[in-house]
């Protein structure tokens, strides 16, 4: 069942991306797509695991476009250093709290901090994450920590 | 209303524009910048601002069509694929041992299973 939904939504996206309707280009896209379904379903037999979703869809999106306006902020940031004749740079490694429990929120806030230029997750730990930043200040880890609570924010609370 | 497609046109290459800045300006800093976990930083900005910019400036070029639909679903791969690109690479430098080079009056913390430490190459040359 769940197999045919994902060969439908790949198929269509096929047919979408591809525009081209000859026999050889869609014997090309059924074939990816048998191919895509039959590697998830391996996969699903070898570990099982379910990736946990708990997403609030207005709260996320309202999160992303906080993001946006960081991810702006942080791009001018270092471009300011690297454009600088002098750089200055106080690299550190250093912990965040993470406070989100489901795997899309962890996942959301790694990539989040990624994103944002000047930090880099490094290793993600069972409730923290060591994070990289280009030029460390004090106001570095209560930035990181509004960002934890706002993801955090995006995921219901259960279990 | 001759001058609404001229706006657009505006638009978007100031979008397209400024989106080519910051890829050169990501460029410039790997360049500059010391050493590797400097220069990571640096190939982020095309990652995100001149991503953004760059698919911000060609959706609003080719208006409501397929191809902005397409430019929608390519820029939400990048968006994803892009940040755990950097995360790998990091990740594998600092799990190979690769340590930063840590500012003035700060130390570094130690993750829980700590892999052994070995000295960065780079950094010994520089002073």
């Amino acid at each position: 069942m769940k197999g045919i939904v994902t060969a439908l939504v790949l198929g269509s996206l096929w047919l979408l991306l591809s525009g081209i309707y000859k026999p050889l280009i869609l014997g090309f896209g059924a074939g990816s797509v048998l191919a895509v379904v039959l590697l998830m379903a391996r996969m699903d037999r070898t570990d099982g695991y379910v990736p946990e979703w708990r997403l609030k869809p207005v709260a996320f999106l309202a999160y992303l476009a906080w993001l946006m306006k960081e991810i702006a902020r942080a791009n001018w940031a270092v471009t300011r250093v690297i454009l600088s004749p002098r750089m200055r740079l106080r690299q550190h490694l250093f912990v965040v709290p993470v406070t989100s429990r489901g795997d899309l929120a962890q996942v959301t806030f790694a990539n989040s901090i990624t994103l944002t230029p000047g930090t880099v997750t490094i290793e993600t730990e069972p409730g923290r994450f060591l994070v990289h930043a280009l030029n460390y200040g004090d106001e570095t880890p209560g930035e990181l920590a509004e960002m934890d609570a706002r993801v955090a924010a995006t995921e219901h609370r259960r279990g | 209303m001759i001058w609404l497609g001229e706006a657009r046109e505006i638009l978007a290459w100031g979008l397209i524009l400024s989106g080519s800045a910051f890829l050169l300006i990501g460029a410039f800093g790997i360049v500059r910048l010391p050493d590797f976990w400097a220069r990571l930083h640096a190939a982020s900005i095309p990652d995100s601002a001149g991503m953004i910019l760059l698919f911000l400036g060609m959706a609003v070029h080719s208006g409501l069509t397929l191809v902005t639909v397409k430019l929608a679903i390519i820029g939400l791969l990048l968006f994803l694929t892009g940040p755990t690109s950097t995360h790998a690479t990091a990740n594998a430098a600092f799990v190979s041992g690769l340590r930063p080079h840590e500012g003035e009056g700060l130390e570094a913390d130690e993750p829980l299973e700590s892999p052994p430490a070995t000295s960065d190459p780079q950094q010994e040359r520089a002073p």
